[in-house]
């Protein structure tokens, strides 16, 4: 602090220092790394579409693709494409996950969110926060093991490997991520509009259905969403407790299969190129534009309430 | 002392965020080794006033400058590397940061950050800095403890000292007694007065007395404008060319 | 004098009606976790030893122990985590230091978002499609754990973003103000400051990691392999695949054994997520301003 070091040249706020540079270089670095989820999810796009390109300009009938039924792309002579079955597969399957997640995911929301404070909320929420980390293949396992034999036993049917099985396997993975979200999405409403609602002398549960629940549509609807798109992408657990069989369910007890599985359970026996192949490529394709399309509505439908 | 270099010289300086401006037309200079004293109710664009002043402006989104503002006579909206000409222009904000890195760290980062490694010179600025702040006594047998943790008053002079590490030409301080005791205040400005043979110091202040305890001149803002600039002793003695100003100056509003 | 009348109790009754309602449906969902759990152990637990963690399967996976597949896991959650931690490290600096609020930052967050949404099948198609054929990598180790790192890094990215962001901007502005540099003031008083919460995200990352199956079931796990891998460029057994191998695959695999691999696989996923959240937990009761 001695003085003397007060005549500086001017010129120093022109000389870029190491430090200037590190600092210019570090911050191009992140921004490379920044858009690399950019880069990477156009990769996905790109390259699965390179695979599946010589299927689709050479042998895919759009048409035939979405309304046949008949699958068996490993026929010599005639090979049938059609993803109908598989799309009716996947969708009951979602269809019924969807049955069993949505009451009990907003129920289990409300109760953390809305009856619960303290430790008995911080202990619940871990809860749900470790039912989502169970791995999939793991469930799949749980389906094939634990709940085929007893749905064979409850309902008396030959095989416990179908829509039912899959669908309570995929509603109770799907649950916990739901009521994450939706947890979040009534904790976004302000604690006035409660207190303003009581003041009016309206009971808690009078609050929240008249009150809470309204505020938070967006977030709830956003919940249910990103369950659908988690439910349709799933791959392991349908594929161990779908039973997989190419068909249109008729009743719950049907076994079918999914897109998603299709592509695990065949992927492996093709060879590179071949029509098999490309044409399981191309389902990645429809799989991939699907969940896009979900993520962002979903995306867009949250974002709605953070706006509003 | 008027014929003292100037150190900064402000030339049609506006601020605006966004359309709103927050000062308009600013021309003043500060010369080297005075105590420059700001003052002004809220809202009179004060504290935009010195983030104009080190640049800060880039990190304030909207925030505009308009206007020449010159350092020894070199335009800092020229500079290439603003980081160098900031940590020629010290600042204190009136909140008080304690930055969570220990005592001895959070004044010993500037001079390290400038470079230099060597221990025994970094003991010395700690203990120099920290003393001239009047938190040396209070702190020196824990210099290993968060500076994030003490107490508001002693974060305030943690931020002072900090400030003085980096031995800057200019030293703005935006009210930063009022995080502080009154006792404490008397202390800092005790030391002010003595840096003033060191470097030039810009006292933003909201007690009226202050500046006329410690400032060689004074200026008065307000609603975004500088009414008056005048030495703060005539000021104070009501040779103002304004009414406002001698309005502010008695208390009769603020 | 505050006579509670007929519809308040009504309406009291109503409240207390649904309260129950709602934590039914919380312990519905919760008791078959627990009791599929209890079965695991009921079932699995009594094949779990020391022998049967490390040694090598034999008679066509029907009996031995689960190691190469152990091994296995633990190589590929560490190659991932190789590629994934920096990158998505230095994307969570980017957007929480440097990213203004613009239609390009909107479109990172989109892409995160769907890169934690596309299906795990669809990333290993990617995987198959990039790494095995474009870029040569052929079934191995490297080609599977790329695809596992680009499907986690919004796990990474997240967790870390949200570290950051609890930094308060005021640390920096007094950096700023000390004529320190972005990067500098990064270094010495944000990622100090955040970095015990990215290892949160980090340990939820492996977690995640450890238990994919789908992505890297055509990228470079193998159902059986007689030797353990010697590089990244050789193919590898994993502990998911093996369960989804053991209880699909292989005829004549005794009762237990599926259940001792399961088993494992859940208590690696669980025991690394709670000590995620028992982190988590201890910092937040850690102030340190």
């Amino acid at each position: 602090m001695t003085a003397g070091n007060t005549k500086i040249a001017s010129d120093q706020y022109d000389r870029r220092t190491m430090d200037w540079y590190i600092d210019k270089f570090m911050q191009l670095l992140m921004f490379v790394c920044g858009i690399s989820a950019i880069i990477f999810i156009i990769s996905i796009f790109v390259f699965i579409t390179i695979e599946g390109l010589d299927f689709v300009i050479h042998d895919l009938d759009i048409g035939e693709f979405f309304t046949s039924q008949y699958w068996s792309p490993s026929d010599e002579d005639d090979p049938e494409y059609g993803i109908l079955a598989l799309i009716a597969g996947t969708a009951s399957v979602t269809g019924l996950a969807m049955v069993v997640a949505i009451p009990f995911a907003l129920g289990t929301a409300i109760y953390i969110g809305e009856f619960s404070t303290g430790k008995k909320r911080e202990s619940l929420k871990v809860l749900v926060e470790l039912l989502a980390a169970i791995p999939s293949v793991v469930w799949g396992f749980i389906g094939l093991s634990i709940m085929n034999p007893l749905i064979i036993k409850v309902f008396d049917v030959p095989v416990g490997l179908n829509v039912l099985n899959a669908g309570i396997i995929l509603g109770l993975m799907a649950a916990p991520i739901m009521t994450s979200i939706a947890e979040d999405a009534l904790k976004a409403v302000p604690d006035s509009y409660r207190e303003a609602a009581e003041a009016m002398g309206a009971t808690r549960w009078q609050v929240i259905f008249k009150v809470v629940l309204p505020a938070a549509k967006n977030g709830l609807l956003g919940a249910v969403l990103l369950g659908v798109g988690r439910g349709f992408g799933e791959t392991m657990a349908v594929l161990m407790a779908t039973g997989h069989s190419v068909n249109i369910p008729h009743s719950i007890f049907d076994s079918v299969r999914a897109l998603t599985a299709t592509i695990a359970a065949e992927l492996g026996e093709t060879a590179v190129g071949s029509p098999h192949y490309g044409v399981l490529f191309t389902i990645g394709i429809f799989l991939f534009l699907i969940t896009f399309l979900i993520n962002l509505t979903a995306d867009l439908v949250v974002r709605g309430v953070r706006k509003g | 002392m008027s014929e003292a270099r100037v150190k900064l010289d402000i030339r049609d300086v506006s601020i605006y965020y966004g359309d709103k401006p927050a000062i308009e037309n600013v021309t003043l200079d500060i010369k080297e080794h005075e105590i420059f004293g700001i003052i002004g109710p809220a809202n009179a664009g004060k504290t935009s006033f010195l983030k104009a002043i080190n640049r800060m402006d880039m990190f304030t989104t909207n925030m505009e400058v308009r206007g020449d503002i010159y350092f020894n006579g070199y335009d800092i909206r020229k500079a290439r590397n603003i980081y160098a000409l900031r940590s020629r222009i010290g600042v204190v904000f009136p909140l008080p940061v304690g930055l969570p890195l220990t005592i001895y760290d959070n004044v010993a980062l500037a001079p390290q950050l400038s470079g230099i490694k060597d221990k025994a010179e970094l003991d010395i600025i700690v203990e120099r800095c920290l003393a001239r702040a009047a938190l040396w006594d209070e702190v020196k047998d824990r210099l290993n403890s968060l500076g994030s943790l003490l107490s508001g008053g002693q974060q305030q002079r943690l931020t002072i000292a900090r400030a003085l590490s980096q031995e800057p030409e200019v030293l703005m301080l935006d009210e930063f007694s009022i995080a502080v005791d009154p006792v404490t205040t008397m202390r800092i400005e005790d030391v002010l007065k003595e840096l003033k043979s060191e470097m030039t110091i810009i006292l933003v202040t909201n007690l009226v007395q202050q500046a006329n305890r410690l400032a060689d001149r004074t200026a008065f803002f307000l609603e975004g404008k500088c009414v008056e600039i005048g030495e703060t002793e005539a000021m104070f003695d009501g040779k103002v060319e304004h009414q406002r100003t001698l309005d502010y100056i008695q208390g009769k509003f603020g | 004098m505050f006579e509670i009348s007929e519809i308040n109790k009504r309406n009291q009754k109503t409240q207390k009606l649904f309260q129950i309602l709602f934590m039914m449906m919380t312990v519905l969902l919760i008791m078959p976790v627990v009791a599929i759990l209890g079965m695991l152990i009921y079932k699995g637990g009594s094949i779990i030893s020391v022998d049967f963690l490390f040694s090598n399967p034999t008679n066509g996976m029907t009996a031995g122990g689960i190691f190469p597949a152990i091994f296995g896991t633990v190589w590929l959650v560490a190659v991932a985590l190789l590629v994934s931690v920096p990158i998505g490290v230095a994307a969570a600096i980017y957007l929480s230091e440097y990213a203004p609020d613009n239609w390009l930052t909107r479109i990172i967050n989109l892409a995160i978002i769907n890169l934690a949404g596309v299906p795990s099948i669809v990333h290993a198609l990617f995987g198959v499609g990039a790494f095995v054929i474009f870029f040569g990598f052929g079934t191995s180790i490297l080609a599977a754990s790329l695809t596992l790192a680009i499907m986690t890094l919004p796990v990474v990215i997240v967790a870390s973003r949200e570290s950051l962001q609890a930094v308060p901007l005021a640390f920096r502005m007094a950096c700023w103000n000390m004529g320190a540099t972005r990067w500098q003031t990064i270094r010495r008083v944000v990622l100090p400051n955040a970095v015990s919460g990215i290892l949160t995200g980090v340990i939820l990352e492996v977690s995640r990691t450890t238990g994919e199956t789908a992505p890297i079931m055509f990228t470079g796990a193998a159902f059986f392999l007689p030797f353990l891998p010697q590089s990244v460029f050789d193919q590898t057994m994993a502990l998911s695949l093996h369960l989804f191998v053991v209880s699909t695959q292989v005829p004549g695999v005794p009762e237990d054994l599926p259940y001792g691999v399961a088993l494992v696989l859940i208590a690696m996923v669980l025991i690394m997520n709670s000590l995620s959240i028992a982190f988590r937990m201890y910092l937040r009761g850690k102030k340190k301003w």
